[in-house]
């Protein structure tokens, strides 16, 4: 093939310009959400206003419907390095409790996907009987459990990690088992084959050929995976009526019409996800630089 | 170019000079083209032959206008190749079949029709006549993958000679197939050449294949990308793929042969 | 595989059955007040019928091993209805709660007998693809009757309390009990909420990844946002949503709209890339325009990832319109259902409502899955059906 073969040119200038798009909606989205209640006040109290005061105001309102980005900022500042890391008033501490059930669901759920993909792989009853529910398992909002879940865990005396883990694990496990049961088969046949020529058990077939060539497919299900157990972790513990972890700031945030806690715990969140994402992505790099013999692997498409 | 345009005046349905192309990699500058002069005229069946990374295919690429030469002037039916190409000037046939899977057979000889604006009549009449020029009548309601690959391969010259192109280029179009199949379809192109004069631009690395279809014959070397002989291939035109035995084919191969063997630096 | 070997193994769960259940012969089936030896199988006509129901099985399993498709039949056919009739005999006043070892050795043996018809039923092959895709339906199938007679007779065998786990006999009560509320909340939730917004949140997505195709420099911003956005728990924003548009469906229609753009976006922009360099070619090479080369060659190309986006949003829309309901909502709707009936300890309408939310979510899926599988049938995935 004789295709020019270019530099493929930087996404940053457009990233920066997207970003900076966005905060510039965000400042106009919150003089229009919060001007009505400030022209009511205004209104009340008989004063003039021009738009530049109505914009200030909009933007430094307190319990604002939409709170100005730096309004969110100040309050990360003052959550996370203000309050001490024991206090319940610090989204650190709270961010912890979520990771730590993020954190025991995904292994659980990887560990549940990754057995299964085994199974799935080498017997086919198993393949023909389970793949199907393992697909619809996932049509179901399985989400909607995690209310019932927590208390009836809670019934039965159990609380706290386990049982939030649990629903992140169920959310877990389905990219894991599908992007490993098509990571155990994308081995050519013909490579197959030729282990077979030098007669090599089953398990010398997994471990050489099917378990490095399902890496790449690990990875990129885990990194699928770690985002949904998170998100199953939040959910999980909104029913437990604003305790511990970030989604219990969401909802008394909701409860008591604190936007400003609200957006700061989605943004602890966000930041939380794409680091772990991340995180998996390094590692992946390393593990597939050494499959690889020591070549680099490009992440493009 | 605005100069090149006004001497029209030659049969020349294509005329390289001096043409030059770089692409630019990771690992430096490679000199895909360099000072390349070529004309062809009318009616001939020209045959670019050498090693892979020799420049053939990026040549007939830049003359058709799916590659822009870093210096040097290209004119195709007296025109710069993107004029050519938006006039709809030729048909090209690719390494691969490249037939649209969601596509039937006959639809994907309609597409070019489609595109070019052909009238719903004109697009059945000439699907039909071309399908059944490559023998595939009867597989108009196939799809693609439906069929072997020098059946796909058969459709998409059907797909090209739809639109009734004075022009042809054939990207090493039968490299992928078997033997069998790729003799067979050498003897059909050969009669099509021959029965609608049609000038034929053609890559191969196959020097029986190479000879065996061509009027001219032009032996390419890489690093740089260069010409290094064009030799003139005049066989008698009721030939069979016999005369694959016969002393002439033998000696212009042997030609072909020598000169592929000089451009070849020993370097890899 | 060694078909010899095989046979050997497919045997060796259904010689196990046949033990299991002379096992259950022998031992007592349920604790018994007034004997101390408990209540023996031969006792009752019904629970030696059901034994013998599976004895047969097992035996059928074992005798007519070269006779391929009448043994996984008679097998399955056996199996279902050991299975019908073990979940009709644990209801027996001196079983339920007090079941004991004899009882659970044969619902092991039904266990392995569900297992040996599966795996009879998958080594068939059939020319024909439907009787073929019957055959492939049944396996499944099996496997969901166990999973779900094993939890009924779990439930009542060991006499577990409603608020932990309801039977689903029991369920099934609750979801005919109550068709009106049921029906009430699917239309606040489907109808009102995830339809329209499962609608609209695609529709954005892919016209913004269309306008994203053309202009280079916003793809080039939009996709790593994009990306970065989809690896965010989107449920967050529901509280807001709810601030903002109210408690009633609009609220949800605005999380399922968020929730549904940012995959659609990031597939489709994904497919439109996919159509490869020779193609592109073939349609410069005809001079063909901007949108001739859309509409003929790259969006059929990015139609696999638009419907992959669908699918996976199918789910999000209704996991978002529940969830956003947790935050509060008029009183009706699945997720206001499920976390006021948990509240209540009433977990029977709980796993009712989850009952319909999980078949009105695969209903969606299917149909999508579907409708792919007729617009992507010359995709690589697909074309094995047809060939």
């Amino acid at each position: 093939m004789t295709t020019s073969i270019g530099r493929k040119p930087s996404s940053t200038i457009p990233v920066v310009t997207v970003i900076l798009a966005i905060i510039m909606i965000w400042y106009a989205g919150a003089i229009n959400l919060n001007s009505p209640q400030i022209i009511d006040r205004y209104e009340k109290k008989g004063i003039d206003w021009s738009f530049t005061q109505l914009a200030t105001d909009s933007w430094n309102m307190k319990r604002a419907v939409l709170p100005s980005p730096h309004q969110i900022l100040a309050e990360l500042k003052t959550t996370i390095i203000d309050k001490n890391v024991t206090s319940k008033r610090s989204l650190v501490f709270h961010a912890g409790i979520t990771l730590s059930s993020t954190l025991l669901g995904f292994v659980l759920g990887a560990g549940l996907g990754i057995s299964l993909a085994v199974g799935i792989v080498y017997v086919e009853t198993l393949d023909k009987s389970l793949m199907p529910w393992i697909i619809t398992s996932q049509t179901i909002p399985i989400l909607a459990l995690a209310p019932m879940v927590i208390v009836v865990f809670g019934a039965m005396g159990i609380s706290g990690l386990l049982p939030k883990a649990l629903i992140s694990m169920y959310l877990c496990f389905f990219p894991v088992a599908v992007g490993m049961v098509k990571g155990l088969r994308s081995p050519q046949p013909m490579l197959v084959d030729l282990l077979n020529t030098y007669s090599a058990s089953k398990w010398q077939v997994f471990w050489r050929l099917r378990l490095p060539s399902a890496v790449p497919f690990l990875f990129a299900s885990l990194k699928v995976a770690i985002a949904l157990s998170l998100v199953g972790a939040i959910v999980a513990e909104l029913p437990t009526g604003g305790q511990a972890g970030l989604g219990a700031r969401l909802l008394s945030g909701s409860y008591y019409g604190q936007t400003n806690l609200i957006w700061a715990s989605l943004i602890v969140a966000a930041v939380m996800s794409a680091s772990l994402v991340s995180i998996l992505g390094i590692i992946e790099r390393k593990v597939c630089y050494r499959l690889a013999g020591g070549q680099e692997i490009s992440n493009e498409l | 170019m605005n100069l090149a345009s006004t001497n029209t005046a030659t049969n020349n349905v294509v005329e390289v000079k001096e043409v030059c192309l770089d692409f630019h990699t990771k690992d430096g500058v490679v000199k895909a083209l360099s000072n390349v002069d070529l004309s062809i005229n009318a009616g001939e069946f020209v045959s670019f032959i050498g090693p892979s990374g020799c420049g053939k295919t990026t040549l007939m690429r830049v003359l058709a206008d799916l590659e822009k030469p870093t210096s040097g002037s290209v004119l195709v039916n007296g025109m710069s190749p993107a004029e050519a190409r938006k006039q709809r000037a030729y048909g090209y046939v690719f390494q691969a079949p490249a037939l649209l899977p969601w596509r039937t057979v006959q639809d994907n000889v309609l597409l070019p029709l489609e595109i070019m604006g052909y009238n719903k009549d004109q697009r059945q009449k000439l699907a039909q006549e071309y399908l059944q020029l490559v023998s595939l009548s009867g597989f108009e309601a196939k799809y693609p993958w439906q069929l072997s690959g020098g059946m796909q391969q058969r459709v998409s010259i059907a797909r090209a000679l739809s639109v009734e192109p004075q022009l042809l280029f054939m990207d090493e179009p039968f490299g992928a197939l078997d033997e069998i199949t790729r003799d067979h379809l050498n003897d059909q192109l050969l009669r099509l050449w021959q029965q609608t004069k049609k000038t034929v631009v053609f890559v191969t690395h196959s020097i029986p294949e190479a000879v065996f279809l061509s009027s001219r014959i032009v032996v390419m070397s890489p690093r740089p990308g260069r010409i290094i002989d064009i030799i003139d291939c005049n066989l008698p035109a009721d030939r069979t793929l016999d005369i694959r035995e016969s002393p002439e084919f033998l000696a212009i191969a042997q030609r072909v042969r020598a000169g592929l063997a000089a451009g070849h630096n020993y370097d890899d | 595989m060694n078909s010899s070997s095989m046979l050997h193994r497919l045997s060796s769960s259904c010689g196990l059955a046949l033990l299991l259940s002379l096992l259950a012969l022998t031992l007592p089936w349920a604790a018994s007040s007034a004997e101390t030896m408990g209540v023996n199988a031969w006792q009752h006509l019904d629970w030696l019928i059901l034994l013998l129901t599976v004895a047969l099985c097992a035996l059928a399993g074992l005798t007519l091993v070269n006779q391929l498709l009448p043994r996984a039949f008679l097998v399955t056919a056996l199996t279902l209805i050991a299975l019908w009739q073990v979940t009709s005999v644990v209801k027996h006043a001196e079983l339920a709660g007090q079941t004991q070892f004899g009882f659970w050795s044969l619902v092991i043996a039904i266990g392995l007998c569900v297992w040996a018809s599966m795996k009879f039923l998958a080594t068939i092959r059939l020319f024909g693809n439907k009787a073929q895709g019957f055959i492939n339906l049944m396996i499944p199938a099996l496997l969901g009757a166990w999973f779900i007679s094993l939890w009924e007779l779990a439930a009542i065998g060991f006499a577990i309390p409603h608020v932990l786990l309801p039977a689903p006999s029991v369920v099934g009560e609750a979801i005919v009990s109550s068709i009106p509320t049921l029906a009430a909340d699917f239309n606040q939730t489907v109808i009102k909420a995830v339809i329209p917004g499962f609608l609209l949140g695609n529709f954005v997505g892919f016209s913004v990844a269309v306008v994203a195709d053309k202009i280079p420099f916003l793809r080039r911003g939009l996709l790593p946002v994009g990306n970065l956005v989809s690896a965010i728990p989107i449920v967050g924003i529901a509280p807001i949503m709810v601030m903002w548009f109210g408690f009633d469906w609009q609220s949800k229609v605005a999380v399922v709209v968020i929730m549904t753009f940012f995959p659609m976006l990031v597939n489709t922009i994904a497919g439109l890339g996919e159509s490869d360099a020779m193609e592109k070619d073939l349609l410069r090479s005809y001079g063909a325009t901007y949108w001739q080369s859309f509409f003929k060659l790259r969006l059929p190309n990015a139609l696999p990832f638009v419907f992959n986006a669908l699918k996976i949003n199918s789910t999000l829309a209704l996991i978002g319109a529940i969830v956003a309901e947790f935050f509060g909502t008029p009183i009706v709707g699945m997720g206001f259902r499920i976390s006021t009936e948990v509240g209540r300890m009433n977990i029977e309408m709980v796993w009712a409502s989850i009952a319909v939310a999980a078949l009105a979510g695969s209903t969606f899926y299917g149909v999508l899955a579907l409708l792919e599988r007729r617009v992507t049938f010359w995709h690589a995935s697909f074309r094995k059906a047809h060939h």
